[in-house]
């Protein structure tokens, strides 16, 4: 059956008065800290009513997953209807109503390759965001080369027992559930004895240690395994099979780490920028070469939201290159880091603070330096630069 | 003159070099990070310099010092670079120093010079009222009163501010903001009444200070240079200030660099040293072609100021614009390289970051010099 164009306006007349009525003005500006972002989990913190009801209204509408199925919790709404959505949302510049590795990346894997029964337990606990979730791939010898992890996991019965190190494990001291590489064929090649399981944070011999970060704050932590039990059911496709889903998550993660930088909805960084240089007698931003500068970020930005917009367009055509998410987190992460070095720039002597109450215990420059990680995390951009050699060029020995 | 260092400059290189290695490396400015000093910055390492003949390097023979000039200065500068060292260096023994020097009447020098030199004296220039480094947009007001004038106004990033017994001050005593003419630069004891000095925490862990000026009274005899007309003293000073700062972030980007070199080879993923790695060599070899080629434009400005003043503008402008955008790249390829670990606090990459980022907003940034490069060749 295919939609009338009535049909699909009639849907967004009415997402938009849903919207302008469940919205709150709160949520319609662009989020500046990490601080802001509603995680869920066992435990949720709002950081403010608004947000809290942003959130119950947008889940009870199945909308914190709107393109998934309704028995998994989700909004049920087909690609179009999601592309509208995502479309009004940007209008009024909603914020997600929640953040969470389970949406970007757990739940498109377990989509793909999860039991029906795993589905039914999983899914709706992250659409709900009841339950939050961290990955663990990163070990110290296993980075760039991720294959090359060690974790082990034994055969025990019906069980795997688990022991290892994971570092670099984004909010593990906050999550309630882990999504993990580990090794359950130590004699096969490097990508041939990897199985992805999912267990709970709080079983026993789990323990996780922060990091600290250049920003200052401690996103990230060493994750350790000390003979963690874990039900072989709860591996998701085949034994010795992870690595394939894996890589279909990391599609996932980089398609989204991509879009972080996406601030369109918030106040154009040249009005930024003139807001603390300020402007010349013909109004321009008092800084020349800055100002082109920015003109010519915006060009790039503006140019990666229209190719985000057509990688999902074509996604549902079925002419997208399975690597091209390499290119956009390549390309997106790039921009942001160079968004955040003209922001500093903008800012000036005022961004150098770091304590004060002035800066807002230096947000702008503990932002900037996060934006760091952001070429790094999710594969660095030598990684994706080589995935695109590689898997779209088909360049010999890349 | 050759732009190789003479003897008498490399040793001066090594000895500042093996003493910064010795008692200042980055651990020492993380330490005072951690026990949150007070001072932010080692008061005996200071009489040390002092002792080795540092404090008092650019100041004449006859006040005690060395008389030595912008390439002597420039060579500490980029070891302080290299080590992150936290010093009065830069605020006073360059700065203060250079502005005494060139613009002090004989009273000003007597008093000031030798208690520079001997390590006694802490002194500052506070220039920066906005957001972004432009001297002749000083506002802060110098009104006459009396035998002298009131100071009110603002600055910010006044280096070392709280530790400071004398500031120099910029200040607008005739004409608009923007305006050449009427600035005059004035020396205001830290502690004369109705100056505020509030110490700000930086990203950095470097000092700096926003200073209030509520009416503060100073005597005619604290103008420094002409009444008015202190535009080229303060241009002359800045472009001191300004070298110096390149040079410093000339050893910034050595330090990252070295670093990351070391790094390419000693990291293993995929069975080999990531060293290995073509997109990495290249760019590895990059940054070194473009760190030569600023150490070159900082010597050749240094060269200038101590020879030919008048005429080192342009080449001032070149070595902080190049410097800082040399040192940016560095530091951001020494995180990118390290991947995560360049990301954690416990590396020292990160603070090679924080610093970079404040000596390239310090007296103009890479954008700052390359508008005045442009408008000092007419276009
Ligand atoms: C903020 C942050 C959050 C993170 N969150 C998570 C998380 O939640 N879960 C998780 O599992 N991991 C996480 N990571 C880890 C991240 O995925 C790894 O840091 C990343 O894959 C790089 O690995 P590495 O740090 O070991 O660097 P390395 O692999 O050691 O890389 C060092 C340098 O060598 C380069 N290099 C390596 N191989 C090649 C090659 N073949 N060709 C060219 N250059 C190469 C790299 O690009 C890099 O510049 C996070 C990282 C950061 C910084
Ligand atoms: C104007 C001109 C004048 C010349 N004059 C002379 C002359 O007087 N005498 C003389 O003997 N020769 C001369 N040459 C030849 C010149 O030395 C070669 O063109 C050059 O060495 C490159 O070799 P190639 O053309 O075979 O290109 P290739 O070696 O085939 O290179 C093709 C591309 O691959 C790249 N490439 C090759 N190897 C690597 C690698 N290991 N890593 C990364 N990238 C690589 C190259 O940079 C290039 O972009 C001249 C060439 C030109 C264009």
């Amino acid at each position: 059956m295919t939609d009338t164009s009535s049909d699909l306006d009639q849907f967004r007349r009415e997402t938009r008065q849903w919207l302008e009525a469940n919205c709150p003005p709160e949520m319609r500006r662009p989020i500046e800290s990490d601080d802001e972002m509603f995680w869920g989990g066992r435990n949720p913190s709002y950081a403010s009513e608004p947000q809290r009801l942003w959130f119950e209204r947008m889940r009870d509408k199945g909308w914190t997953v709107p393109h998934w199925p309704r028995q998994y919790g989700g909004g049920g709404l087909d690609a179009e209807r999601t592309k509208i959505l995502r479309q009004e949302m940007a209008a009024i510049s909603a914020r997600q109503p929640l953040m969470s590795f389970g949406v970007s990346m757990l739940g498109p894997a377990l989509l793909k390759y999860g039991t029906e029964a795993q589905k039914l337990e999983h899914l709706p606990k992250i659409a709900r965001g009841e339950i939050r979730w961290c990955q663990g791939y990163s070990e110290p010898n296993a980075g760039s080369d991720l294959a090359s992890l060690q974790t082990r996991a034994e055969s025990d019965g019906d069980d795997f027992i688990i022991n290892g190190q994971k570092i670099w494990t984004s909010y593990a001291n906050y999550a309630d559930w882990i999504f993990c590489l580990v090794r359950t064929d130590p004699t096969a090649k490097k990508h041939e004895g990897i199985s992805f399981i999912l267990f709970d944070m709080a079983s026993p011999g789990v323990s996780t240690k922060p990091i600290l970060l250049i920003s200052g704050k401690s996103p990230f932590c060493e994750t350790f395994f000390d003979n963690v039990r874990v039900p072989k059911a709860n591996v998701v496709g085949t034994i010795n099979r992870g690595w394939d889903v894996a890589k279909y998550l990391l599609q996932h993660e980089r398609t989204m780490i991509s879009g972080m930088g996406d601030r369109s909805g918030g106040r154009p960084l040249g009005l930024l920028a003139a807001d603390s240089i300020g402007t010349d007698a013909q109004g321009r931003l008092d800084d020349p070469m800055l100002r082109a500068q920015i003109a010519s970020f915006e060009i790039d930005e503006v140019a990666l939201s229209c190719a985000a917009e057509r990688a999902i367009d074509l996604a549902k055509a079925g002419q997208l290159h399975p690597a091209f998410s390499s290119a956009m987190k390549y390309y997106g992460t790039e921009l942001n880091k160079r968004r955040h070095e003209l922001l500093m720039a903008a800012g000036g002597i005022d961004a150098l603070e770091w304590d004060s109450d002035r800066s807002q215990q230096g947000a702008k420059a503990r932002a900037w330096l996060r934006t760091k990680a952001n070429s790094i995390e999710g594969g660095t951009s030598e990684v994706m630069l080589g995935i695109v050699a590689k898997r779209i060029l088909d360049l010999p020995g890349a | 003159m050759a732009l190789v260092l003479t003897e008498e400059q490399t040793m001066l290189r090594d000895s500042a070099r093996g003493l910064l290695a010795d008692k200042a490396p980055v651990s020492h400015l993380r330490q005072l990070r951690d026990e949150q000093s007070p001072d932010g910055l080692s008061r005996a390492l200071w009489q040390t310099f002092a002792e080795m003949g540092f404090a008092g390097l650019l100041v004449p023979e006859a006040f005690g010092g060395s008389g030595l000039g912008m390439v002597e200065a420039g060579v500490v500068m980029e070891e302080i670079g290299r080590n992150l060292t936290p010093s009065p260096f830069l605020a006073t023994a360059v700065i203060a120093a250079a502005a005494l020097t060139h613009g002090g009447s004989a009273a000003h020098q007597q008093a000031y010079l030798p208690a520079i030199a001997a390590g006694s004296l802490l002194a500052t220039l506070a220039i920066d009222e906005g957001a972004k480094h432009r001297p002749l947009h000083t506002a802060l007001q110098a009104t006459r009163a009396g035998n002298g004038f009131r100071l009110s106004g603002s600055k910010a990033l006044v280096i070392d501010g709280h530790l400071a017994d004398l500031v120099i001050v910029a200040a607008r005593s005739a004409g608009n903001p923007g305006d050449r003419d009427g600035l005059t630069l004035l020396l205001v004891d830290a502690k004369a009444s109705g100056l505020t000095i509030e110490r700000t925490a930086m990203l950095d862990y470097h000092n700096a200070a926003r200073l209030e000026f509520d009416n503060v009274e100073v005597t005619s005899d604290s103008v420094l240079g002409e009444l008015d007309h202190g535009a080229a003293l303060l241009e002359r000073v800045l472009n001191i200030g300004r070298v110096a700062v390149a040079s410093e972030l000339l050893g910034v980007a050595e330090g990252v660099f070295a670093r990351t070199v070391a790094y390419l080879k000693e990291r293993k993923q995929f069975g080999r040293l990531i060293g290995e790695f073509q997109a990495l060599q290249h760019r590895a070899a990059h940054l070194y072609v473009e760190i030569e080629i600023t150490r070159a434009a900082v010597l050749k400005a240094a060269q200038a100021l101590d020879s030919d003043p008048e005429r080192a503008a342009a080449l001032v402008a070149v070595a902080k614009a190049k410097a800082g955008s040399t040192a940016t790249l560095a530091v951001q390829e020494g995180v990118q390289m390290h991947g995560g670990m360049g990301m954690t606090d416990a590396f020292d990459i990160g603070f090679f970051m924080k610093r970079a980022r404040v000596c390239q907003e310090l007296f103009g940034d890479s954008n700052y010099h390359a508008e005045q490069l442009a408008r000092l060749k007419g276009y």
